[in-house]
């Protein structure tokens, strides 16, 4: 792997080494020193034209336990709300010595360009492009997965065949849920989206997903994980749903719904939750939530990640 | 001014033929060694090419005035010289917008200083493009512009009324009112077709529905005023259909497509480069058979380019923030060879029609699109069909080099352009603009109004 930009990309192969270097990344968290010096030396900068305080702290936490130099470049305050291109900006960071490069921004495609232009030669990480892909988010979705249904001794190597997965909620504004299609099948889980029509995309033909818009019936098959996500405000003002209520009546995980599922289903969510409307708190706070497990795995996943793409040699790297 | 005799051309890729070209007209045409040549006439060897008469491009963006960092009339119209045009008609869209009579005429005065092409103002619709009150249409149509096509492109007519009060009004001077297909709620947000790929990548989806509805529409309004509707870059299958049922109606209606649409699909977008984002966006492989199905049949009446510039910055950047549109002057006869002529879904003599005659009819300019004979105005084009090659910057003469087509290979090559008996471009280089400069000066002297002539 030379970047990590999607997961549709990604081969089994492949995405399963990153879940294996994550469960030796989760080692290191139980070490009296959390450090490991694999990226010493190496600058990584963490390039956020959006905010997103969780995953930025998380992938910085990541590299500091890898020894990395970490530089934070928020878009706000900085050259790029004074005007700059994305090329200029890659450009400058190519000239400032950055060996890596972990971007979070608002246009899809935004980590594609700047991986194959030529105006930066690092490797790229994608932590979120517009409604696109959040590839680091689906891994430690999956990693968390695994761990569940495994145990943390029995993780490694394995994949999620036959896991039933339902993802619920704005699959058309969402680049967790397509990350989560592409690679919980490529890891052998099946996938139901579980959505009002307006909130799922024009044409899922080709997505490999089961589609519905019935949770009720979707929760019936006892699936092994429900991940909700969230409603964000201005849906409810753009007509995709008549109004929270209606939406939290038909498509979010009450409680009544929660004590419904079976108790070895998992309840996931990306966070941050919308207690009430998409998931109630009862399902939220329950021993079957994962949801800060997911927190956790993801700075194991994110170290996997920046190991992986890091620590070898570079192509065209004269240094 | 010295005649010129091309010599061994294909008049509309059939018989072939030498041109005798004397002054602003063609003087005599016929077979080969048989016309009386003045013993000073220049001798170019034009054998084998392909004769057209001049390409005329109903619709072009020349960003002039405004944005003239993206184009000048001057570098817009060395562009059409050098695919073949020798009329353009110019986009409303500039900054001031072309939505009074003085600013129309200045668009006209300055294609006819710099003597490349005829610059044919269209005129907007609306006041500011904004939809909302009618231009003085009347005042652009009486000034010495002559404005006959109205549209407010890049920006759909959608109040239902204003457009039929516009298509009614422009009866008045025998107009016809050049829609953007878009419904502006529909498309909110879009960066893209609406399918299957912009569901995987996450972009904004640009739903067919919403330019099939407003063809729709307006057809039906056209029809119910008698009037005439004319469909801008027709992008969707089921266009084709709606042409195609209001044609069969008898609703006047007629319908561009823009080469682009002839070659590229979505899967393009793929890369992110923002050269091949452009409204209508690009649409599927379905749609693509379905608009040269369309142009072979007569349902789509023209091929217009869409020419339309911006700098490197507005296109080198991230896919959402990036500007809309092509360049497309230098390369839509190399397209449309490609796409419609080499697979004999169009004979040369179509070409002539669906790139020159019928525009130019569309666009009631007389002087243009004419036949090729003797006593006509020697608006001409001579192309080499045949040999691929790349298609390289070198292959651009305006000030954008946004184009969809760069790092392709292309068949073809635009050799002569012949502007009014000027040749502006001559065996593949552009001519001298102080030359055309003055070969346009020297016509305007010698008549006031030559396109009234």
């Amino acid at each position: 792997m030379k970047h990590l930009l999607s997961t549709k990309e990604l081969s089994r192969d492949d995405a399963l080494l990153l879940l294996d270097t994550a469960e030796d990344m989760a080692r290191v968290d139980q070490q009296e020193v959390r450090r490991l010096p694999a990226l010493r030396g190496i600058t990584v900068v963490n390039l956020f034209y959006e905010d997103s305080t969780r995953t930025r702290i998380s992938f910085e936490a990541a590299e500091k336990r890898l020894s990395a130099d970490v530089i934070n470049f928020a878009a706000k305050g900085s050259s790029v709300s004074k005007g700059e291109s994305l090329k200029d900006t890659a450009q400058t960071l190519r000239a400032i010595g950055a060996d890596a490069v972990v971007i979070r921004h608002p246009s899809t495609g935004a980590p594609q360009l700047l991986a194959e232009r030529g105006w930066i030669n690092t490797p790229i990480l994608n932590a979120g492009d517009g409604m696109h892909e959040h590839p680091t988010q689906a891994l430690l979705d999956a990693f968390t997965m695994r761990r569940r249904l495994h145990g943390v001794d029995g993780a490694r190597g394995r994949d999620l065949d036959g896991v039933h997965v339902v993802i619920v909620g704005d699959i058309l504004h969402s680049r967790v849920a397509r990350s989560n299609v592409w690679l919980l099948t490529t890891l052998g889980a099946r996938v139901t989206l579980v959505a009002p029509p307006t909130l799922l995309p024009a044409d899922t033909s080709v997505w490999p997903a089961a589609i519905t818009h019935d949770l009720d019936a979707a929760l019936a098959d006892a699936p092994d994980a429900v991940m909700l996500l969230r409603i964000q405000t201005e849906r409810m003002h753009d007509a995709y749903f008549p109004n929270p209520r209606e939406y939290a009546r038909l498509w979010g995980l009450g409680e009544e719904r929660f004590r419904a599922l079976p108790g070895r289903t998992m309840v996931m969510h990306p966070g941050p939750m919308n207690r009430g409307l998409e998931i109630a708190s009862v399902a939220a706070d329950s021993p079957q939530s994962t949801v800060l497990e997911q927190v956790a795995n993801g700075v194991s996943v994110r170290m996997a990640a920046l190991y992986l793409l890091c620590s070898g040699p570079r192509e065209g790297d004269e240094r | 001014m010295t005649a010129t005799l091309y010599s061994g051309a294909r008049r509309y890729g059939e018989e072939t033929v030498d041109v005798l070209v004397d002054g602003e007209t063609i003087a005599a045409i016929g077979e080969p060694g048989t016309l009386d040549v003045p013993a000073d006439a220049e001798r170019i060897d034009a054998t084998g090419l392909v004769l057209l008469p001049g390409l005329v491009d109903l619709h072009t963006h020349l960003r002039q005035p405004g944005f003239e960092s993206s184009e000048t009339v001057l570098t817009g119209t060395r562009a059409a010289a050098r695919g073949g045009f020798t009329t353009v008609f110019a986009m409303a869209n500039t900054q001031p917008v072309q939505d009074t009579a003085g600013v129309v005429e200045a668009v006209e005065a300055l294609g006819r200083e710099a003597g490349y092409a005829d610059v044919q103002p269209i005129g907007a619709v609306t006041v500011g493009l904004e939809g909302e009150r009618l231009s003085e249409l009347g005042a652009m149509a009486s000034s010495r512009a002559r404005v006959r096509v109205f549209s407010d492109d890049g920006k759909c007519v959608f109040d239902p009324l204003i457009m039929r009060r516009a298509l009614e009004y422009v009866k008045t001077f025998g107009g016809v009112v050049a829609q953007h297909a878009q419904d502006p709620r529909l498309t909110e947000g879009a960066q893209m077709n609406e399918g299957a790929l912009s569901a995987e990548l996450g972009l904004g989806g640009w739903p067919g529905v919403a330019e099939t509805s407003i063809i729709a529409r307006d057809v039906l309004l056209a029809e119910h005023v008698s009037s005439r509707l004319h469909v801008c870059h027709v992008s969707k299958r089921e266009s084709v259909e709606i042409v195609r049922w209001a044609k069969d109606r008898g609703i006047d209606v007629t319908a561009e497509v823009a080469p682009h649409h002839l070659i590229l699909t979505e899967e393009l977008v793929r890369g992110f480069d923002a050269r091949f984002k452009v409204n209508p966006p690009l649409r599927t492989a379905d749609d693509v058979e379905a608009l040269r199905d369309a142009l072979a049949d007569g349902t789509i009446d023209i091929v217009a380019t869409d020419h339309a510039p911006h700098p490197v910055d507005a296109k080198e950047t991230e896919w959402d923030r990036a500007a809309m549109g092509m360049v497309g002057l230098e390369s839509a006869l190399r397209i449309v060879d490609t796409t419609m002529v080499a697979p004999v879904r169009l004979t040369w003599r179509d070409v002539a029609r669906v790139l020159s005659e019928t525009p130019a009819r569309i666009g009631s300019a007389d002087w243009a699109g004419r036949p090729l004979d003797a006593g006509e105005p020697a608006d001409l084009v001579f192309y080499e069909p045949g040999d691929t090659r790349e298609f390289t910057t070198d292959d651009l003469s305006g000030k954008s080099i946004n184009s969809p087509f760069l790092g392709r290979e292309l068949p073809g090559r635009v050799v002569h352009t012949v502007h009014r008996g000027t040749p502006t471009l001559r065996d593949g280089v552009l001519a001298d603009p102080r030359a055309v400069a003055e070969a346009a000066r020297f016509r305007t002297a010698r008549s006031e109004d030559v396109r009234g002539a």
